[in-house]
């Protein structure tokens, strides 16, 4: 009862700044009550309207809508919801801006009827893909920002594909995986004879070389970045070396930056500690008893290492793949700082959805299902390796 | 085991390709900066081999072939390369001097173990130099950085004065510019304000939740670490996603119900954020600090009548407080290095230290950034050092290493 006591204070706080934050995100990605609460009049008349149809919405709904734009208009509310509709219809926010100041002249009592006023007014009242698109949107709990982020759309004939130009969130998942793989991967290749060196140096050799591997992974994220970046531009470090020892031309400087290959580069280096330290710790478990019986039993170099020394080193690897993976596929700020267009991540189409073009329902979506893949590799780290046994530096 | 391996010296026709092979790949370097690779390697080869023949068979005495080596080497590298030639010239001529040795005397195989097979011994040292060059790709950025921050001029890159070695190639212009400027000086403030204060509310209340979880029934401890950990586990661009939302309505309801200053709830939602983020680097710490404490010490405390303050204060705490403080250092720094969420959480007004090198990396990219980053290295370098001094601490504390 004491524990969890002092437990409680710790945890309070936490789920209030922490689980709750990240639950309203969840929540954020299917909310979408703006239609009915902006249109509560215009969403009941439109039940009734057969949206496959090829007939206009009739005169009971056109009324309906000016009704309760006269209402939204007075509250200012028009051009958030116009700015809703727009991430599911191009055209819908500049349709609802500019026809606000001639629906607030009009009187709901007596200026009746509205439709054909309504189409004067702007041509898109009386296009059927208009009212399609409030009639499917209307709905409180909705799955359109999760089919926008796997680059499909909700329609009033179910959930389709987005046209052929509009798909790249799916290009970009793919992209994300891919590249965290390849920049896994790399890390198991540079981590590995590091941490078999320092395995098997005397204690006062490899706490010397250990401080080569700490410095960067306590160095500060913007500094190795930026040092990145000074390094690998056009007329950076890495170019100018290359150029002076004459194997690459002047006139033919390496594109290093500002794509894939500078994303893969930088995040390499960045993540490489965290694969490092797990490698590490395992191998020094190692007895190198093993390894001596094998090869005075007739095993070559080779053989030994294949069968006996690799096998007992796997768990290290998964460890370290695992932490290195989920890191890179949520990284945000070295991509975005060397990735340029091509070499950035899911992560940066988030933060261009929260700060540019504030589609935070679709931004909640893309989060939520980073988070999935992340909680689903993470449940596998538990597995193999335990949380209990992250151990820091 | 070393001692065991007789050494002996070896025959030329081993030492002098050996050495032409070295001194091809040195030569390569020289004939490329001139023009011709091919050359400089051929050449490169023939010098080496040529000098190491002369003083094996002629000069028969390695303390002068040393010398002369170094020396001549590095007059050649002073004629032609000026400051950085010569200085580059001397280290040259200092290692091939050894390396000629190492190999004529036989001296690699001193260490290894006598029945290392040639190739075992070549494969042992082909391993060194691999290791070797990825030590030098983990720390070349940072090394590149340091030089760069003193460029007389605006370019991130080596200028021909720096290359030579030229004090007018080198000023403290940027770092001037980091202490006069305004925008810097304010974000430095600025993170020396909030990282503080979130390191206190984590570490205040981790290391109370980690005495707790360290008992030993807890019922959930599962869930509870699980929960108290994910601040480390959900990638920080979700975290700033969800915090984004939810602060901005916290925000709301503090500057528009309950009247408050915006700069001030600007500070607070930032500190809460980063106290969360710093959360679970308390726990792990300290939590592994705890797992070798004696219980019997707090209960030998309450029998001679310590309430459970008491022993806390002066049983515990002194205890593990190496643990708490690496804790504690852990979370200054997720906190003083963080940019995502605050970036999506602040304001302008609360701009940190590595807000402003990112907006200075994305937009208008300025020198001062090195200098920034000059110091910072230089501050983990700090941090690095007491965190490892206060992990020794610990551990002879707890009586887990001789001292």
């Amino acid at each position: 009862m004491r524990a969890l006591m002092l437990i409680a204070p710790l945890l309070v706080f936490v789920l209030l700044s922490f689980v709750i934050p990240i639950a309203s995100m969840l929540f954020r990605s299917v909310e979408n009550g703006i239609v009915s609460e902006t249109l509560p009049l215009t969403v009941e008349a439109l039940d009734g309207w057969d949206a496959d149809g090829d007939q206009l919405p009739d005169e009971a709904i056109y009324e309906a809508f000016v009704r309760d734009m006269v209402v939204a208009i007075e509250a200012k509310k028009h051009t958030r919801l116009g700015s809703r509709l727009n991430y599911e219809e191009t055209g819908m926010s500049s349709m609802f801006r500019k026809s606000g100041r001639a629906l607030k002249k009009l009187n709901p009592d007596t200026d009746g009827p509205f439709k054909d006023q309504l189409i004067d007014i702007h041509d898109g009242f009386g296009e059927l893909q208009t009212w399609r698109v409030i009639k499917t949107h209307s709905v409180e709990v909705t799955n359109g920002y999760f089919l926008n982020a796997i680059d499909m759309q909700r329609t009033h004939e179910g959930a389709v594909s987005q046209p052929e130009d509009k798909q790249i969130l799916v290009k970009l998942f793919i992209r994300t995986m891919f590249m965290s793989l390849i920049i896994t991967g790399s890390c198991i290749l540079l981590a590995y004879p590091i941490s078999y060196l320092l395995a098997t140096l005397p204690m006062r050799v490899s706490n010397l070389l250990m401080i080569l591997v700490l410095l960067p992974f306590w160095t500060s994220l913007l500094v190795r970045t930026s040092a990145w970046k000074v390094m690998l531009q056009q007329q950076g470090v890495i170019n100018d070396t290359l150029v002076w020892l004459g194997l690459v031309s002047d006139s033919a400087r390496l594109i290093i930056i500002n794509n894939q290959i500078g994303t893969i580069i930088a995040m390499t280096h960045i993540l490489l500690p965290f694969m490092i330290l797990p490698m590490y710790s395992v191998m020094q478990t190692i007895p190198v008893t093993y390894t001596r019986a094998a090869k005075s039993m007739g095993a070559t170099n080779w053989t030994t290492f294949w069968r006996i020394y690799f096998p007992q080193s796997i768990p290290g690897i998964g460890a370290g793949s695992i932490l290195v993976f989920i890191l890179s596929i949520g990284y945000y700020i070295t991509p975005e700082i060397v990735g340029g267009t091509k070499g950035v991540f899911i992560s940066n189409r988030i933060a261009y959805h929260i700060s540019s073009s504030l589609n935070w329902g679709l931004a909640a979506a893309l989060g939520t299902i980073l988070l999935g893949v992340v909680l689903i590799l993470y449940w596998a780290y538990d597995k193999i390796v335990g949380i209990d046994n992250v151990k820091l530096g | 085991m070393a001692a065991l391996t007789p050494i002996s010296r070896k025959p030329l026709s081993l030492v002098l390709p050996t050495v032409a092979v070295a001194g091809a790949v040195a030569g390569m370097f020289v004939g490329a900066s001139n023009g011709s690779v091919v050359l400089g390697m051929l050449g490169g080869a023939i010098a080496m081999a040529a000098v190491a023949s002369v003083y094996i068979t002629i000069l028969k005495n390695e303390q002068y072939a040393r010398w002369i080596n170094i020396i001549g080497s590095g007059l050649l590298g002073f004629l032609f390369g000026g400051l950085l030639g010569g200085i580059l010239g001397l280290l040259a001529g200092w290692f091939f001097a050894f390396f000629i040795y190492w190999m004529y005397e036989g001296r690699y195989r001193r260490k290894l173990l006598p029945y290392m097979t040639a190739r075992q011994v070549f494969w042992h040292y082909a391993f060194r130099v691999i290791c070797g060059a990825i030590f030098t790709f983990l720390i070349t950025p940072i090394l590149v950085v340091l030089p760069l921050s003193f460029n007389a001029q605006d370019f991130f890159t080596f200028t021909p004065e720096m290359l030579r070695l030229d004090p007018e190639g080198y000023s403290l212009k940027h770092y001037r510019d980091f202490f006069s400027n305004n925008e810097w000086q304010r974000s430095f403030k600025n993170s020396l304000i909030i990282a503080p204060i979130a390191t206190v509310i984590s570490v205040s209340l981790g290391t109370l939740a980690a005495i707790g979880l360290s008992q030993s029934h807890v019922p959930g401890r599962r869930l509870i670490m699980g929960v108290l950990i994910s601040p480390m586990i959900v990638p920080l661009i979700i975290s700033a996603t969800g915090m984004f939302f939810f602060y901005s309505d916290i925000g709301r309801f503090l500057e528009g119900t309950l009247g408050m200053n915006k700069n001030f709830v600007g500070y607070v939602k930032v500190v809460l954020a980063h106290a969360v983020l710093g959360i679970p680097f308390v726990i792990i710490t300290v939590t592994a600090t705890l797992v070798g404490f004696d219980r019997s010490l707090t209960r030998a405390a309450a029998n001679m009548g310590a309430g459970p303050v008491k022993t806390f204060f002066s049983i515990q705490m002194p205890l593990i407080l190496p643990g708490v403080i690496s804790g504690g250092l852990f979370a200054f720094i997720t906190s003083f290095d963080e940019v995502v969420v605050i970036l999506f959480v602040g304001s302008a007004s609360q701009k940190t230290l590595p807000w402003q090198m990112f907006t200075g990396l994305r937009e208008q990219i300025s020198p001062t950034i090195l200098a920034v980053a000059t110091i910072l290295v230089v501050f983990s370098i700090a941090l690095l050092t007491t965190v490892e001094l206060l992990r020794r601490r610990s551990e002879r504390l707890r009586g887990l290493s001789p001292a």
